[in-house]
């Protein structure tokens, strides 16, 4: 497999701060990766060394097979980045923040702003574009930064914490925009703090914490390996609650938490066809139930399990099923 | 499959494109002066409230007449103009590293240094919008050149040249203090002793000795006394040697020291 991204052993070091204790990531051309980390786990250092804005102390790491030490200029020419405050000139206009870019990616004045138009049209800023980017909101800026670093078509692109700070539409806006850069082969690295955006958008994700991985691999992979899986019932109506949960506690052999509000039954299963079962068993029963489901740990859960070990001495349990988010 | 995936030619960063990209980044300044004209408020109304103190409080008291005052403050004026403006190049130069929008372009397959190049090369139109509001504002009170319009525009010139080689005071002021506004503060500190230290405002032979020593050898002394020479007659040759001088000296001083600075600011990243 060509890789587009490859780091080993990624070190960087501040004064007595170990910023990167050895890290390593490995991104298949083509795919995107997510680094899913806390506040100060390290992702923005790695970001930045990895686009040749810092330079690394230890291991070493390459992008589209240029050595970010050794061939720095190499790498921008095929890189794009989008950082986590968006890298623009709050005077000028949309249009001409991404025309700029583009006279400095030594395009001529007139293709540099055919290409911002394009650009412009793509990330629904066609009607702003005129406008100064002072007044652009959170999202329309996000959207600009974002076409800011597409303007040379760049082959990796990386996005550090493309959705901080903006709302449910705008986030879904630069989820689907992330998604279709890599259905056309751009290679993408991004980090968030949000479990769910790298569960949406990574291929495979990389969780680090204080400077170092704590784990890899597909967010199913990363759930299982967490914790077993759970199956949830939601009855129609309240009374069937308690024939459910008799039913439950046979077929798994431990009671199933209940949460009275919402008719919602859950129970740890390790074996995942005890749901075949359970749907026989309630149609004998004569139970109707309004969501039968068996669910792998949130990631959410998955996190709490791989770093609150490193990050808190005081034990957490691990994947608790008990509060099921509503979502999905 | 690969819709996308014609890229244009990007030459990477040959010695030409440096020059290119730093115009296209002084561009950029320059606009922004355009479309924001009050941005360059600092550099139009000082000059001008600097004019009108300094006559009609001073002018009486020092030299007589408010007349004869303007005649030699004028000049001085200009100079100091150059001194102020320059501490706007590390300002903003600092205000795109605090703001990311540096680490765009350092993300670009540009020259490092192209960025400092545009933000150098853009400055010389504030310089240049702020010495002709001073000198058109003067020539409304009253400032009349004894000279000819080419001895005035090499007086600005030269002091626009002067304003290109102390910016790097500010640049390196820049680099080595974190936020803007602490920039700013830094490098007033630095400017206003330089800028009374000197014979722009009164004549040095009413300083005491120990003062006389340092204004008589001031850059801002031998520039004000050029200028004065261009434009309203006086001594020029010695003047202009001593301001070169002081330029150059200036120059392979801060340049590399500033240079140092950035460099290492950006690695730090």
């Amino acid at each position: 497999m060509s890789y587009a991204i490859q780091a080993e052993g990624l070190v960087k070091r501040y004064r007595e701060h170990t910023a990167l204790a050895g890290v390593d990531l490995a991104v298949p051309a083509g795919s995107i990766a997510g680094v899913l980390g806390p506040n100060g786990a390290g992702k923005t250092t790695a970001v930045r060394i990895l686009a040749t804005l810092l330079r690394l102390d230890g291991g070493r790491a390459s992008v589209g097979g240029f050595d970010v030490s050794r061939q720095p200029v190499s790498v921008r020419e095929i890189i794009g980045l989008t950082g986590q405050y968006a890298a623009l000139d709050e005077e000028m206009t949309g249009l001409e923040n991404l025309a700029l870019i583009g006279r400095l990616l030594n395009m001529s004045r007139r293709s540099a702003r055919a290409r911002a138009k394009e650009l412009l049209d793509q990330f629904e800023l066609s009607d702003a574009g005129g406008r100064p980017a002072k007044g652009y909101s959170g999202g329309m800026r996000r959207r600009l930064d974002l076409a800011a670093s597409l303007v040379g078509r760049p082959q990796v692109l990386f996005l550090d914490e493309p959705t901080t700070g903006l709302d449910p539409h705008s986030r879904n806006q630069v989820w689907s925009l992330v998604r279709s850069l890599a259905d056309e082969g751009v290679t993408v690295l991004l980090t968030t703090q949000y479990l769910e955006e790298a569960d949406r958008l990574a291929d495979r994700i990389t969780v680090i914490d204080q400077g170092r991985v704590v784990a890899e691999g597909r967010a199913d992979e990363l759930k299982r390996r967490t914790g077993g899986q759970s199956l949830q019932v939601r009855t129609s109506l309240p009374v069937d609650m308690d024939t459910v949960a008799g039913i439950l506690t046979e077929l798994v052999g431990r009671a199933p938490h209940r949460d009275e509000e919402s008719n919602l039954l859950t129970v740890p299963v390790e074996d995942p066809v005890v749901l075949s079962t359970l749907v026989r068993r309630l149609d004998a029963a004569g139970v109707v139930a309004d969501e039968l489901a068996l669910r792998l740990p949130s990631l959410d859960d998955v996190f709490l399990a791989l770093t609150g070990r490193t990050t808190d001495t005081e034990e957490r349990p691990t994947a608790a099923p008990a509060k099921e988010g509503s979502l999905a | 499959m690969s819709t996308a995936a014609v890229a244009p030619a990007r030459s990477g960063s040959r010695p030409g494109n440096m020059v290119r990209h730093g115009l296209v980044l002084a561009g950029r300044s320059v606009g922004k002066i355009r479309r924001s004209p009050e941005t360059l408020l600092d550099v139009t109304l000082q000059p001008i409230l600097m004019l009108l103190m300094f006559v009609y409080l001073f002018g009486g008291a020092i030299a007589g007449s408010t007349d004869a005052y303007l005649q030699l403050v004028l000049p001085g004026l200009m100079v100091m103009i150059a001194l102020t403006a320059s501490l706007g190049t590390g300002f903003a130069l600092s205000q795109d590293i605090s703001k990311g929008v540096f680490d765009r372009f350092r993300s670009l397959p540009i020259a490092r240094s192209a960025p400092l190049v545009g933000a150098v090369l853009g400055d010389i139109v504030r310089y240049a919008v702020s010495l002709a509001v001073l000198l058109g504002f003067g020539m409304l009170l009253g400032f009349r050149a004894t000279t000819d319009p080419v001895s005035v525009l090499l007086a600005a010139l030269l002091v626009i040249a002067f304003g290109l080689s102390i910016c790097w005071l500010s640049v390196l002021l820049a680099m080595l203090v974190r936020s803007p506004q602490a920039v700013m503060g830094m490098s007033m500190v630095v400017i206003w002793p330089l800028m009374f230290g000197s014979n722009i405002f009164a004549p040095t032979e009413t300083m005491p000795g120990w003062l006389q020593a340092w204004v008589n050898i001031s850059p801002i002394t031998q520039l004000s006394d050029t200028a004065r020479g261009l434009m309203i007659g006086g001594e020029v040759a010695g003047p202009l040697v001593a301001s070169l001088l002081w330029m150059a000296g200036l120059l392979l001083v801060l340049f590399p020291a500033a240079s140092w600075a950035y460099r290492r600011r950006l690695s730090q990243g």
